[in-house]
Parts: C-alpha cells; sequence; structure tokens
C-alpha cells in the first residue's frame, strides 16, 4: 500500500510541478501577493489633500491652516476662494474634505463666544472621510485649549491613557501579514485540490485511476498529501518573511502553529476535494472553488470582526476554516494563546477536515456506480 | 457575396458558438449570476465597516458615586456592550481570548483626585492585534469620556467649547458603509466576468486545440477575439443590471446619476477586463494557470488596489503606481458617484479614456500573442 501511495503521491507532485509555468505560479506570485497586500491594506488615512475656504482676516484663522498645513496627516492645502470652487473639488475627488472658516471666527474667539468651523467631507469615502473628521476635529480642540476661554476651563479633565496590548504602536502590518498567511494558503490550496480530480477527469485519466490496483481512500489520500505539502512550503516561507521581512513578533510556539496548520491545511484540501467531486469539468471546478473562497474570505474575520455581522449570519462562519486558523495564526504570533485556545479552534478545523473527506469519497464512488 | 458581409456571418456564427457555450456551462451562470447575489448581499448585510457594539470589560476599582456616574456614561454609549467588574485581571484572558475588545480601568484614586481638581485618568487597554477596532475602541472611549465631561459641566454651570467643528458628510450623510460598499462590490463582479471567466474559456479551447482549429479556418484572429469577447461583454453588462437593480430595490442605495454614465462607465471598464482575460489565456494556455493568474492581476487587485477598501493615498509609493494600471481603480469612485452624487462628467471622462487605453493596450497584447502562435 505504501508503495502504491508514496507513487501516487510522486505523481501528483509531479503534475503540478512538472510545468515551469506551474511552478512559477506557486511560488512567485504569493511573495508578490504578500509585499504588495501587507503594504497596501491599511486604513490609516495619510496623504490626502485638503480644501480651505477663509473667509477670516484674522489671527486665528491664519493659525488654524498653519496647524491644518503641519498635521502629517494631509499633504496639499488647497485654498479655495468660493464656495462654488469647494463643491467642484469635492465632487471630484481633488479633496476629500474641505475647511470653512467663518468670517467672525476670530473675532469671537477673541470676545470669548463660540466660534463656527464647518467641515465638509466625501461621504462616498466615509470610512476615510471619518478618521479625516477625527483629525481636524483634533486639532480644533487643541487649539481650543489654547484660546483665552479654552485657558480658563482646561483644569480638571479626565485624562485617558490608551494602552495597546499585543501591538503597542498599532502598526498594521502585524495585523495584515498573519491575516495573508492564512487567506493566501487558502487561495491556493482550494484551488489545486479542487483541480487535481477534475483535470484528471476531463482528461479521462481518472478512469484509469480507478481501475488501477489503488483502493478509494489510497487515491484520496494520494490526492490530498500533495495540496497539503505545497500549503506547508507556502506557509513556512510567509513564516519566515514574517518574521525576518516584516518584524512581526512571533510570541507563541511555531509547534502549535504548525500543529493546527496541519489540520489547516486538511480541511482547505477536503473542501477542494468536493468541489472537485462535484464538477465535472475544470472550469467548474476553479469556479465553484471560487464561489466558496470569496465569501469565506468576507466572512471570516479578517475584513470585519465577525461580532459585527447581523445576528443570523453569524452561524454561517461556522463552517469556514479561515475563521479558525485566522484565530490561531493571529493569536500564536501576537497574543501568545494558550494551548487550550489552539485546541478548541483547532479541532472544528478536523470536523471540517472529516466531513468534507466523506463526503468527497461517497461522492466519488456514488458517480463511479 | 461581398468580403464584409462573410465578415459578418462569420462574426455572427462564432459569437452564436460562443453564447450557446457560455450558457451552457452551469459554472459561467454561477459566475455571472450567484456569485453577484452573494457577493451584494454579504456587502449589503454581512460586511460593515460601521462598528456597532463592541464588548468591553469596564473596571471600577473604587465604588464611588461619581465613578458609578461615570461607568453609566459608558453603558449609556450606543458603541459599547460593557461588562462591569472590580479587578482587571478578570478580563485579561478575555482579551487574549478576544472575548472583550478593550479594557477600561478606572483607577482608585480617581473620586479623591477629580475632586481635588487634578486631572484624574482612565486606562484604555486594547487588543491591538486587530488595528482597526483597536482605534475604534479607543476613539469611542475619548468619546465618552467627553460626554460625561460635558454633562458634569452642564450641571456645574453653562458651558460651550470655544471653537465648534460642525461635520456635515456630503452625498452619504448618515455614513451607512453599505452606500458605498455595494457600488464598489459591482466593479470586483464585473472583473469576475469580465477576466477570470473569459480567461478560463479561453484557455480551455488552447487546452484541448480547439483554438488551433479555429485557427485553420478562414476566420482572422481579430474577428476570433471579437466573438469570444461579445458575449462575456453582454453577460458582464446583464450582470451589472442585476446588481445595480439589487442595490437600489433591496438595499436601497440611492441612485442619483443618470443610466447612461452608469453604461458607459461598465462598458468602458469591461474592455481592459476582457482584454486582461484574453491575453491572461493566450500567455498561459492552461485553466489551472489562467485562473491562479486573473485571481492575482484582477481579482485580488480590483479588491485590495482599487480604494474599494483601502485608501490608495496612505499605500507607500511604489503600490501607488502599481494602482494605475488597476482599471476598477478608475470604476470604483466613478461607480460610487454615480450612486451617491450624480453626474460629475468629467471626472467619468477621464476615467473612461483612461480605462479604454488600458483596454486598448491588453488588447494589441492579446491580438499579438494570439497571431505568433499560430506563425
Amino acid at each position: 500500500m505504501w508503495t502504491r501511495l508514496y507513487a501516487l503521491i510522486v505523481k501528483e507532485l509531479l503534475a503540478v510541478l512538472r510545468d515551469p509555468k506551474g511552478r512559477a505560479i506557486l511560488i512567485g506570485p504569493p511573495i508578490v501577493q504578500l509585499l504588495v497586500f501587507s503594504y497596501a491594506a491599511t486604513l490609516e488615512v495619510r496623504n490626502v489633500d485638503v480644501m480651505i475656504l477663509n473667509r477670516d482676516s484674522g489671527h486665528w484663522g491664519q493659525e488654524l491652516i498653519q496647524r491644518i498645513d503641519g498635521s502629517p496627516t494631509f499633504r496639499n492645502i488647497e485654498i479655495a476662494a468660493s464656495q462654488a470652487q469647494v463643491q467642484v473639488a469635492i465632487d471630484n475627488q481633488t479633496v476629500i474634505a474641505a475647511v470653512e472658516i467663518d468670517p467672525d471666527f476670530s473675532r469671537n474667539i477673541e470676545a470669548g463666544t463660540p466660534a463656527d468651523l464647518q467641515v465638509v467631507l466625501d461621504g462616498r469615502r466615509s470610512n476615510a472621510s471619518q478618521i479625516v473628521a477625527g483629525y481636524l476635529s483634533q486639532i480644533g480642540r487643541t487649539l481650543a485649549a489654547e484660546t483665552p476661554a479654552g485657558k480658563r476651563t482646561g483644569a480638571g479633565m479626565v485624562s485617558s491613557v490608551p494602552r495597546n496590548w499585543f501591538n503597542p504602536n498599532l502598526t498594521y502590518q502585524w495585523f495584515m501579514v498573519p491575516n495573508l498567511i492564512a487567506s493566501i494558503a487558502l487561495l491556493i490550496g482550494l484551488i489545486v485540490t479542487a483541480l487535481s480530480i477534475a483535470r484528471e477527469r476531463e482528461l479521462g485519466t481518472f478512469d484509469q485511476l480507478m481501475v488501477s490496483p489503488l483502493r478509494m481512500h489510497e487515491i484520496l489520500i494520494g490526492k490530498l498529501i500533495p495540496p497539503m505539502m505545497i500549503g506547508l512550503f507556502h506557509i513556512t516561507v510567509y513564516i519566515l518573511a514574517a518574521v525576518f521581512l516584516f518584524e512581526v513578533p512571533l510570541r507563541g510556539s511555531l509547534f502549535l502553529l504548525y500543529g493546527s496548520a496541519i489540520f489547516y491545511l486538511g480541511s482547505v484540501a477536503g473542501l477542494g476535494l468536493f468541489i472537485s467531486a462535484l464538477s465535472m469539468t475544470q472550469q467548474q471546478a476553479i469556479l465553484g472553488a471560487f464561489l466558496f473562497m470569496v465569501p469565506a474570505m468576507l466572512l471570516s474575520g479578517f475584513a470585519t470582526p465577525i461580532e459585527n455581522m447581523p445576528g443570523w449570519l453569524q452561524p454561517i462562519t461556522l463552517i469556514n476554516p479561515l475563521r479558525y486558523f485566522l484565530v490561531i495564526v493571529k493569536g500564536v504570533f501576537l497574543k501568545d494563546i494558550p494551548l487550550s485556545e489552539v485546541v478548541n479552534q483547532t479541532i472544528p478545523l478536523a470536523l471540517i477536515a472529516a466531513v468534507t473527506l466523506t463526503a468527497a469519497a461517497w461522492l466519488f464512488r456514488r458517480r463511479l456506480e | 457575396m461581398s468580403a464584409s458581409s462573410n465578415r459578418l456571418r462569420r462574426l455572427s456564427a462564432l459569437v452564436r458558438k460562443e453564447s450557446f457555450q457560455a450558457i451552457r456551462d452551469p459554472s459561467s451562470i454561477l459566475i455571472a449570476f450567484v456569485l453577484p447575489l452573494i457577493l451584494l448581499f454579504l456587502f449589503g448585510y454581512g460586511v460593515s465597516l460601521d462598528t456597532t457594539r463592541t464588548r468591553i470589560g469596564l473596571v471600577t476599582e473604587e465604588m464611588t458615586p461619581l465613578t458609578q456616574d461615570f461607568a453609566a456614561s459608558f453603558q449609556a454609549s450606543r458603541y459599547f456592550d460593557v461588562v462591569i467588574g472590580r479587578d482587571r485581571r478578570l478580563f485579561e484572558e478575555d482579551l487574549v481570548l478576544g472575548r472583550v475588545r478593550g479594557i477600561v480601568v478606572i483607577s482608585a484614586d480617581f473620586t479623591t483626585r477629580y475632586t481635588a481638581g487634578n486631572s484624574p485618568s482612565i486606562q484604555v487597554i486594547v487588543d491591538g492585534s486587530d488595528p482597526n477596532t483597536a482605534n475604534f475602541v479607543q476613539n469611542y472611549a475619548q468619546g465618552a469620556v467627553a460626554n460625561w465631561e460635558q454633562q458634569r459641566q452642564a450641571d456645574v454651570a453653562s458651558h460651550s467649547p470655544a471653537i465648534s467643528v460642525e461635520q456635515r458628510f456630503w452625498f452619504n450623510p448618515e455614513l451607512t458603509s453599505r452606500n458605498f460598499l455595494v457600488p464598489g462590490s459591482i466593479a470586483i463582479v464585473m472583473t469576475l466576468v469580465g477576466t477570470l471567466l473569459t480567461s478560463l474559456v479561453v484557455a480551455r479551447e488552447w487546452e484541448r486545440g480547439t483554438m488551433e482549429a479555429m485557427m485553420a479556418t478562414p476566420v482572422t484572429a481579430v474577428e476570433l477575439l471579437a466573438g469570444k469577447i461579445l458575449p462575456y461583454f453582454l453577460l458582464g453588462l446583464t450582470s451589472m443590471t442585476l446588481c445595480v437593480l439589487l442595490a437600489v430595490f433591496l438595499f436601497g442605495v440611492p441612485f442619483r446619476g443618470s443610466v447612461a454614465a452608469l453604461y458607459a462607465l461598465s462598458a468602458a471598464f469591461l474592455i481592459p477586463a476582457l482584454g486582461q482575460g484574453l491575453l491572461i489565456s493566450t500567455a498561459t494556455k492552461n485553466q489551472f494557470l489562467a485562473s491562479q493568474l486573473a485571481l492575482i492581476s484582477a481579482f485580488l487587485p480590483a479588491f485590495l488596489l482599487s480604494g474599494f477598501l483601502f485608501e490608495i493615498n496612505s499605500m507607500p509609493t511604489v503600490i501607488q503606481w502599481i494602482t494605475f494600471i488597476v482599471p476598477a481603480r478608475y470604476l470604483i469612485p466613478s461607480l460610487q458617484t454615480v450612486f451617491l452624487a450624480g453626474d460629475i462628467w468629467p471626472m467619468f471622462g477621464r476615467a473612461i479614456s483612461v480605462m479604454l487605453t488600458i483596454g486598448a493596450i491588453m488588447f494589441v497584447l492579446a491580438a499579438r500573442s494570439t497571431r505568433k502562435r499560430i506563425g
């Protein structure tokens, strides 16, 4: 049995790796993706342009403009001459926000009466706009504290001291890189396995495999192991890049990470084989894999926390292997989560693998009869 | 019969053949109609950037009327789901396991410091492994503190801030993230139909050798490519129409622009998307490679490098350069504008001309590599 299995595994690996283009696509792009996306995917807001319509002729209006100009968030400050200009700039997205300073801004501040500042923001980019609005209000507040009226009421305020555990400077890459490790392994693993049987079926070689001395479970194992080996290779490259290139701290145990990774890759390959069993052609297999992948990425807690999703949608995420492995990768890297938590997250992965593999075997057998 | 009518007949025969092929395969329908439904559904209901109630632990190290009043301001906040405890160690494990997103600690000297006029401090500990949520929790905590202070001061004496900042969000005053995510996801759907589906279909022809068979017929390379893409062009527009109808009637996203602008933009976007699909398939001639390349060079960039979820301005310069060749980068802001702001033709004109230019380059490359293969 072992020699047969070994031969099948070697054959499967060759099928993917023999073609130089195939080799290149399994090695080059995943690394490029890690580099590009971990730098690109940031929800921070920097280098945005704002417009200022200054109707005030006094000192405080100028002071405010200088403060905004000095802030690292903003790249260019455009001075508008009229309301119409503000409208055009926002409409065409040349600026994300416009600040309008009232004609009696300085006069009101000197008189100790409330001075008004209007900020117009582009709601089409509402996420970035909200962050920009936050920065501009902050600038307003600091300036207010320096006005004669502000200095009188400053004392006795409650100050809140922020403490960011696990990631003191809230470095975005520390969040992104572990997330990408799990999701890119899913992207590649799913398609490689989904194709493995669909390709043979399209080429007609699957029947040959069926009449060979190989038993059904041996074929499945033979189809399962090579994608898992490729997946482990990817995960290893990513972990090295995470630690040495992105300098993400690895606080937990590598042993736990690899241990659970095997179950994760098993569940991904199981899903891939299940899709493969359902499809008649390679195109169907690829598109089927896609149909699973896109919701899996969106419902994993990667882009948005699962607890923010509506209550009826949350149970659906329970069948998503990415959901569990994300917790493990992030947890092992940043939080040094205890063994019990890793086990808690690995059990569902093992279950998904078991269910999908059984289902795939059943489907193949049924198709044969 | 004249040469041009022959040409037309050949083209219509090709288009019919491709259309049958596309419609007969259930997986094309899956990608063109089912996946868009799922995507729209997820962006409409599931994925929301609006933070709802975040669970936090609130530690009151002393129990006085003042700290109780302060804690009440957190409980009243619509952003927090507060669990109260007396010791921060109660929550530390919860934070590691992600059961709470933050811990707010009111220290034991809060009341004494406050009554003495020394500014007391609270600690806001957040889970930095998710920087975005961490930021939200910090900001909302500050908001809750500011609210409480304003209330206290309003009780003592009438007071208003020296500078009041009034914010107005144009086009999307309620800041509903669905309003910009749903239009953006339409661009993703068209990328899938235009690039992924097309690249797979053409790669399959190469793989099976039917492409060479077609080459042997009087059909020219240009006709062959045109015959390939026309059905998918129409499929892309159909699937876009379906998405827009759902966006407007099911999700209630406002549609303030014109239908003409919507179709002009979508048609202009499908040119580079289809061109890229063709280029990928002629370059790889293999369905596995084509799917991987389409994923990496079209789908993921449309998601991540287009300004859909992440601000392009905040990316490193080199990556900003890459975004210039991503067609979705031009379509997504324009679609968001058609929906939320209305027709702003200077913006659309620029977007359309850039997308057509990228499309022309893709087609020239695809046509050249197709011709080379038979030579």
